[in-house]
């Protein structure tokens, strides 16, 4: 049973005035804070902790229908060497597959510690039958999955149907749980069907308010992807919900965000919005594949002070 | 039984502030005569404190005559020259026997300084399209500048041509959404005294339009000095004297807006938008363009 | 497991190799660096206290010579060029600015105290920017809507403050120069150089010698240009104090004036407002430029339903402001202009705490050296305290309530000035009724401290007369 139906026993009219009663976001300010804070200018021994800590929370992600388990076991060497001829550089957070590909993850990233996440729900337009999507989480949770990455109905969102998002979430949160297992849930608002910068702000209180671990930003398969200020509003919202329940949730820019510059643009907000407390792979993830390499090359560059070319990385 | 010859009822020239005609509080009143020395009336000469109460009338109107709709001020001033229109030959009279001219002369006055209330009605709805501008800035922000009132104008009538320079100093103050003390000075308190009867069955707000009878020289400074006036006009000063330059110096305690008299001032001349501008501030403002 | 440490952000200076100071600075008049007469000054860099360079003080002397040679520049080619001349001159201008930004914008911070991220990306980019505006104008003007044959009016002294050094010089020389005028122009006491590098600049763009003449000195070099017989029009920005002698110097003569003062702008954050965006703004409006800003919203008016709220994600968002050496791209709050101005602050804050306001600052360490002061919000304010009614010119806020619209109208109004005031709900309909009501110049509703080079600026009562920007700032330097 959903939490916030459950406990305020709110249909969709008491959610909107919950949702709707949010202070409201106004969007060139939202831009130019995002903006500003892109402006940070980091340098030297903070740059080098935060390109390795950047390597730490990133979501090496494969979703393609192409995939085969090929593709996902060489992903997964990657993902936990990332650079092999140096082992002090860390390992990804996860490996992000469809479901059908948790069980290849799973066993080529045996005793990593790197975590597999799985696609779940009708990933990624989430339209199926409920059941479909709850079978679809089970699977991956049975299979062995950490972490199940679902996506919520944008369309039930978007009509005001937020009691049906927010059961909808609650279901998903609790076949995480099947048989004794604990999978993390990341709840994908698919920012960019959100339209709206206020709707992202509610999207993201309806999932923290559903149960969600973690407050993920699109797909991956949407344009536009994550940006910027998308992520500040998702961290002010794990902020203030934080600090109003005491339940810290964790954030998922996923999709377009492509070099360690931008990267580190994302870091600094994080420091500067939620606070150090999410600077941590626990709490801050980024959902990439190519960003990976770049975040070597500038590793490499900082290393070595010259510039590396694509041929010294590995391409998986 | 004789005959006898009926005497005529004398007007009494007051005050006008705050739309009541009060004498002056300092009881004061002086002799205004013809140019010849024939005597006309005793008008009330002003003093301080009642150029105090009408900057005090003049400012508690202020907010509300500013919240007129243009359309709405326009249409008041209108009816101010359709008023003066109707005693036309009333104020002629006037102004025929306060300045000596000949009745022809004192009606193309009239004439002009009803067509003068005329064009500045016309001017209250179009003084934000003109003045105005919708600022093309450099960024997702809407950004729009209007002409809004700066206040309380305290203007300085000339002493000649009476009615229409009362009017020309008047209505361009007021067009704006200020409201305005004004210095009607000797003789011209004849024609200000029926201007301000005029203004009391015109539809103008108590307050808007006060009219104040007596010395510019006694008066002047205090209007100059008064840090809750905003602006002042200078028109019925001598150009490049001492007092021109004292006023404008007493006035920049509190920054006022002043107009400089003028040398050779045409009053007849097309006024254009010189003393409309001056007693508007430009208001820019921003908001962003977002969803 | 939280990384506290990491984020502390290394040191990230920009190179101040890029400006060449000379050890000493003339005057610039009739297009030449010449000896003033009198003696000369220091500028000093607030935030290290070493002296940047030796800059003559203009005496009356100077000034005399330097509206000679604007006289002659514009009787003699500046006023004959057709409009369409000038223009390609004030472009060229606008273009050498872009060009020699990062230059500009060193020197801008070294010499004035400003983070180099504010020089860089907002008093460079704008002053280029108000350059290539008013350029456009000046084959325009008869277009401008000011009448069919506007006329410049002649030499135009004016005298600039120390807050956006080479901003306010463009603000004050571009409009005179599309008009048609030339200019003899005193930057403020503390803040020559960048004034000096624009001589540079109009040397060149091969601007005609004396269509810009440059004075550098202190009060009495600015109350000899105001003073000026042969000067025309008067451009002021800096304090109501010295505008008010001056509109009293000009009493009685023929000169146009202008004059853009101080504030006491009102920042009305209501309940309905888009919270995170206001906090931003209260930021931007009183830690912008270390609060050395004359439209600086220094009293926030806050509903008193969300105001615990406000000051709360208010303080926590100052935590993030990162005070201290001007040139280190992540410095958010640099140094105070200079010690006299940093005695005012503190004087000012000592009284706001002697009255019983409640003063709250972060933590934050503040240089050995140089002129610093910490971010500072004052609570439990009234209209009566003197921390609500003068302006402090600093980083420094106070914040009030208020329980309805009406009320915030009346204290927002309740100031001898009117320059600027903030709006922050999301209801559109209280936006504009606010709007009409604030008594200011510039109203920015859900944003703050916006500037555009189209987009008049200028205030209400003590705040000033005239506008600076659009159409209507062109209109201050030209006879219609």
């Amino acid at each position: 049973m959903c939490l916030v139906t459950a406990q305020l026993a709110l249909d969709d009219a008491g959610l909107r005035r919950l949702l709707h009663g949010l202070p409201p976001v106004d969007q060139v300010g939202a831009d130019a804070r995002a903006a500003k804070l892109g402006t940070r200018s980091i340098k030297t021994t903070a740059k080098a902790e935060a390109l390795d800590l950047a390597v730490r929370m990133v979501d090496l992600t494969t979703l393609e229908g192409a995939d085969t388990p090929g593709k996902v076991r060489a992903l997964c060497a990657k993902g936990i060497r990332p650079e092999p001829d140096q082992p002090e550089c860390p390992s990804v957070a996860a490996i992000c597959v469809y479901g059908d590909m948790v069980g290849t993850a799973k066993e080529a990233l045996a005793g990593s510690g790197v975590k597999v996440a799985a696609v779940a729900t009708a990933f990624p337009s989430g339209r199926a039958p409920l059941a479909v999507k709850l079978a679809d989480t089970v699977a991956a949770v049975e299979a062995g999955a950490d972490e199940i990455d679902m996506v919520i109905d944008r369309g039930a969102f978007l009509a005001g149907r937020y009691a049906a998002v927010a059961e909808e979430i609650a279901a998903v949160k609790a076949a995480c749980r099947t048989n004794g297992h604990d999978a993390h849930l990341k709840v994908i608002l698919e920012t960019g069907e959100l339209a709206t910068y206020d709707n992202v702000k509610r999207a993201s209180w309806l999932a923290m308010l559903s149960g969600a671990d973690f407050i993920k930003t699109s797909t991956g398969k949407v344009s536009p992807a994550a940006t910027l200020p998308v992520t500040l509003l998702m961290l002010e919202a794990v902020r203030d919900f934080r600090a109003q329940t005491g339940r810290q949730v964790g954030v998922k820019p996923a999709g377009g965000i492509r070099t360690a510059k931008d990267a580190i643009k994302y870091l600094v907000t994080v420091n500067e919005t939620a606070g150090p407390d999410w600077l941590d792979p626990d709490w801050f993830r980024f959902g990439a594949s190519s960003l990976l390499n770049d975040l070597l090359l500038q590793r490499r560059k900082l290393a070595t002070g010259v510039y590396s070319g694509p041929d010294y990385v590995t391409v998986d | 039984m004789s005959e006898t010859t009926r005497s005529s009822v004398r007007k009494t020239y007051k005050l006008y502030i705050g739309g009541a005609f009060p004498r002056s509080e300092s009881g004061r009143s002086y002799t205004v005569t013809a140019p010849g020395g024939e005597f006309i009336a005793n008008a009330a000469q002003a003093s301080r404190k009642d150029a105090r109460d009408a900057v005090r009338a003049a400012r508690s109107a202020q907010p509300g005559w500013a919240k007129a709709t243009a359309y709405n001020r326009g249409q008041v001033l209108y009816r101010i020259a359709e008023m003066l229109e109707e005693r036309r030959d009333q104020f002629a009279q006037q102004i025929a026997t306060v300045e000596g001219v000949d009745l022809t002369a004192a009606h193309t006055q009239v004439d002009a300084s009803v067509d003068r209330w005329v064009w500045y009605a016309g001017w209250s709805d179009k003084l934000s399209q003109v003045l105005g501008a919708a600022n093309s800035v450099a960024g997702p922000y809407w950004n729009i500048s209007s002409p809004e009132p700066t206040g309380v104008v305290a203007v300085l009538a000339p002493a000649t041509p009476t009615l229409l320079g009362l009017t020309s100093v008047i209505a361009p103050a007021i067009v704006g959404g200020n409201t305005v003390v004004a210095v009607a000075p000797d003789a011209c308190a004849v024609p200000a005294v029926t201007l301000g009867e005029v203004m009391a069955t015109s539809d103008v707000p108590d307050g808007v339009v006060n009219l104040l009878t007596g010395s510019t020289a006694e008066l002047a400074p205090w209007l100059a000095s008064h840090l809750d006036v905003n602006a002042l006009d200078l028109a019925g000063v001598e150009p490049g004297s001492e007092m021109a330059r004292d006023l404008e110096v007493a006035a920049a305690e509190n920054l006022k807006r002043v107009v400089r008299p003028s040398a050779g001032y045409d009053w007849n001349a097309d006024p254009g938008l010189k003393r409309m501008k001056p007693f508007l501030e430009t208001k820019t403002v921003w908001h962003p363009i977002g969803i | 497991m939280a990384n506290t440490g990491i984020f502390e952000y290394a040191p990230a200076p920009e190179s101040r190799s890029v400006v060449d100071l000379k050890p000493s600075y003339g005057l610039f008049v009739g297009g030449e660096f010449v000896d003033g007469s009198a003696g000369s000054f220091k500028s000093v860099n607030p935030a290290t206290e070493e002296v940047l360079a030796e800059v003559a003080m203009g005496d009356e002397a100077d000034v005399d010579r330097a509206v000679a040679a604007a006289r002659r520049a514009y009787d003699e080619v500046w006023s004959r060029l057709p409009g369409r001349e000038r223009a390609k001159y004030i472009f060229r201008i606008a273009r050498i600015i872009q060009e020699r930004a990062r230059e500009l914008a060193v020197l801008e911070s070294l010499d004035n105290g400003k983070p180099i991220r504010e020089s860089r990306d907002v008093d460079v980019p704008l002053a280029a920017a108000h350059f290539f505006y008013y350029a456009g104008w000046a084959d325009k003007l008869a277009h401008a809507n000011l009448g069919p044959d506007p006329k410049p009016l002649g030499v135009a002294g004016q005298v600039i403050p120390w807050n956006f050094p080479l901003l306010m010089l463009a603000w004050k020389v571009a409009p005179a120069l599309a008009a048609g005028n030339t200019v003899v122009l005193k930057p403020a006491e503390t803040t020559p150089l960048t004034a000096l590098l624009f001589a540079e600049i109009c040397q060149q763009a091969d601007l005609p010698p004396g269509v810009v003449n440059i004075v550098t000195g202190a009060g009495a070099t600015g109350a000899a240009v105001v003073a000026h017989p042969g000067v025309d029009k008067v451009a002021f920005t800096g304090s109501t104090e010295v505008g008010r002698l001056i509109a009293k110097q000009v009493a009685g003569t023929a000169k146009k004036v202008t004059l853009e003062l101080g504030g006491k702008a009102a920042n009305l954050v209501f309940e309905d407002a888009p919270l995170e965006q206001a906090v931003e703004g209260i930021v931007d409006g009183i830690f912008f430029n270390q609060g050395h800003v004359c439209c600086a919203g220094s009293r926030l008016l806050v509903q008193e339903s969300v105001a615990e709220e406000v000051v709360e994600r208010l303080r926590e968002r100052m935590k993030t402001l990162r005070v201290g050496d001007p040139l280190d791209k992540n410095t958010d709050i640099g140094a105070i202009n200079s010690a006299e101005q940093l005695a005012k602050i503190r004087t000012l804050s000592e009284a706001g705490e002697a009255e019983g306001a409640t003063r709250w600052s972060p933590p934050c360490e503040l240089p050995d050296r140089g002129y610093f002061f910490a971010p500072t919000i004052f609570t439990g304010v009234s209209q009566a305290h003197r921390i609500a009614r003068e302006e402090i010119f600093g980083p420094v806020l106070s914040v009030l309530t208020f329980r309805t619209p009406a009320e915030a109208v009346e204290k927002a109004n309740n100031t001898a000035y009117g320059l600027s005031a903030g709006v922050w709900t999301d209801k559109g309909s209280r936006i504009l009724w606010l709007a009409q009501r604030m008594r200011a110049g510039v109203v920015w509703a859900n944003t703050f401290n916006r500037f555009d080079p189209t987009s008049p600026f200028g205030g209400y009562k003590e705040s000033g007369y005239g506008r600076e920007g659009g159409r209507h700032g062109l209109e201050a330097y030209l006879d219609v």
